[in-house]
């Protein structure tokens, strides 16, 4: 008998944890990128966890597709990084505070 | 007494897989490098992408190393070395008084709320095979034909809206990135 799907789940939910962790207290924006990378893979693990599960293809897709939106969103991300470090010489997202009050 | 119960194998790649993931999840937000981050970032998909193929989603765990670990992983390594960012980041400044603390209980909160709501559910929502109509996946070859056909039918229209988004994302990012030589070539003409 195989590994049961708890398990896999729990990895998944400790992963997201972590990356939740990162976001909220790195302050470079490079690594609250990778930390929400870190996020949208545990969420493909449930997903595919709760595929094999329910024996629906439907999971797996909708991996496929969340693949897409983050290397779109990853492309964008890095643009706004490239931009910003351009006009300000750091990723650090405290010193962005011209929109505070 | 687990490896009495469940087959080795699948044991021995759950802990692999579990070890795999989350030293380098730690390792993203612990190493002080941004480069050394990454390459930790590189060891969590691995990890990932070994769980796909432990529950039979083939193509996913391909996809992962090829997109994640070759495109994504490359992207922002390119970034960090093409904006010099690659020295020590000041974790050890705290503007927020108490942000760790709160940051920690908050995730702390979460982990444990889903596990309780998944584990009130007996692990699995919903009825069996919602959508294949009863015929169960492919268990040990994989199922790469299951989901493209389900991604070339079902899901039709959203994988088109992908290629769009992926055009407009391409075109945003060159955008962003570029600088502005408009007056510059205005003036040479």
């Amino acid at each position: 008998m195989n590994v049961p799907a708890a398990w896999y789940l729990i990895l998944a939910a400790v992963l997201f944890g972590i990356g939740a962790f990162g976001v909220l207290t790195r302050r470079s924006a490079l690594i609250m990128f990778m930390c929400i990378e870190l996020m949208l893979n545990a969420v493909n693990l449930t997903f595919v966890t709760f595929s094999r599960t329910l024996s629906d293809i439907g999971g797996q897709a909708s991996v496929f597709f969340v693949m897409v939106v983050a290397a779109a969103e990853v492309t964008v991300g890095l643009g706004i990084v490239v931009a910003i470090f351009r006009r300000r010489s750091s990723t650090s997202v405290d010193e962005l505070s011209e929109m505070k009050g | 007494m687990i490896a009495a119960t469940y087959a080795l194998p699948s044991v021995l790649i759950f802990v692999t897989t579990a070890i795999m993931v989350l030293v380098g999840a730690t390792g993203v937000l612990a190493l002080k490098n941004p480069v050394h981050s990454t390459i930790s970032l590189i060891m969590t998909l691995f990890g990932v992408a070994i769980a796909f193929v432990a529950q039979s989603a083939d193509f996913l765990a391909a996809v992962q190393i090829i997109v994640y670990a070759g495109a994504i992983v490359v992207l922002f390594l390119f970034v960090i070395m093409f904006l010099g960012v690659d020295r020590p980041d000041a974790t050890r400044v705290e503007p927020l008084v108490g942000q760790r603390p709160f940051a920690a209980a908050g995730v702390l909160v979460t982990v444990a709320g889903i596990i309780a709501l998944m584990a009130r559910s007996h692990w699995v929502t919903g009825a069996m095979s919602v959508s294949s109509n009863g015929t169960p996946l492919a268990s040990s070859a994989g199922n790469v034909k299951e989901l493209g056909t389900a991604v070339f039918t079902t899901y039709l229209f959203a994988f088109e809206a992908t290629s769009a988004l992926l055009i407009i994302a391409v075109v945003g990012a060159i955008v962003l990135s570029r600088r502005e030589r408009t007056a510059d070539l205005e003036e040479d003409a």
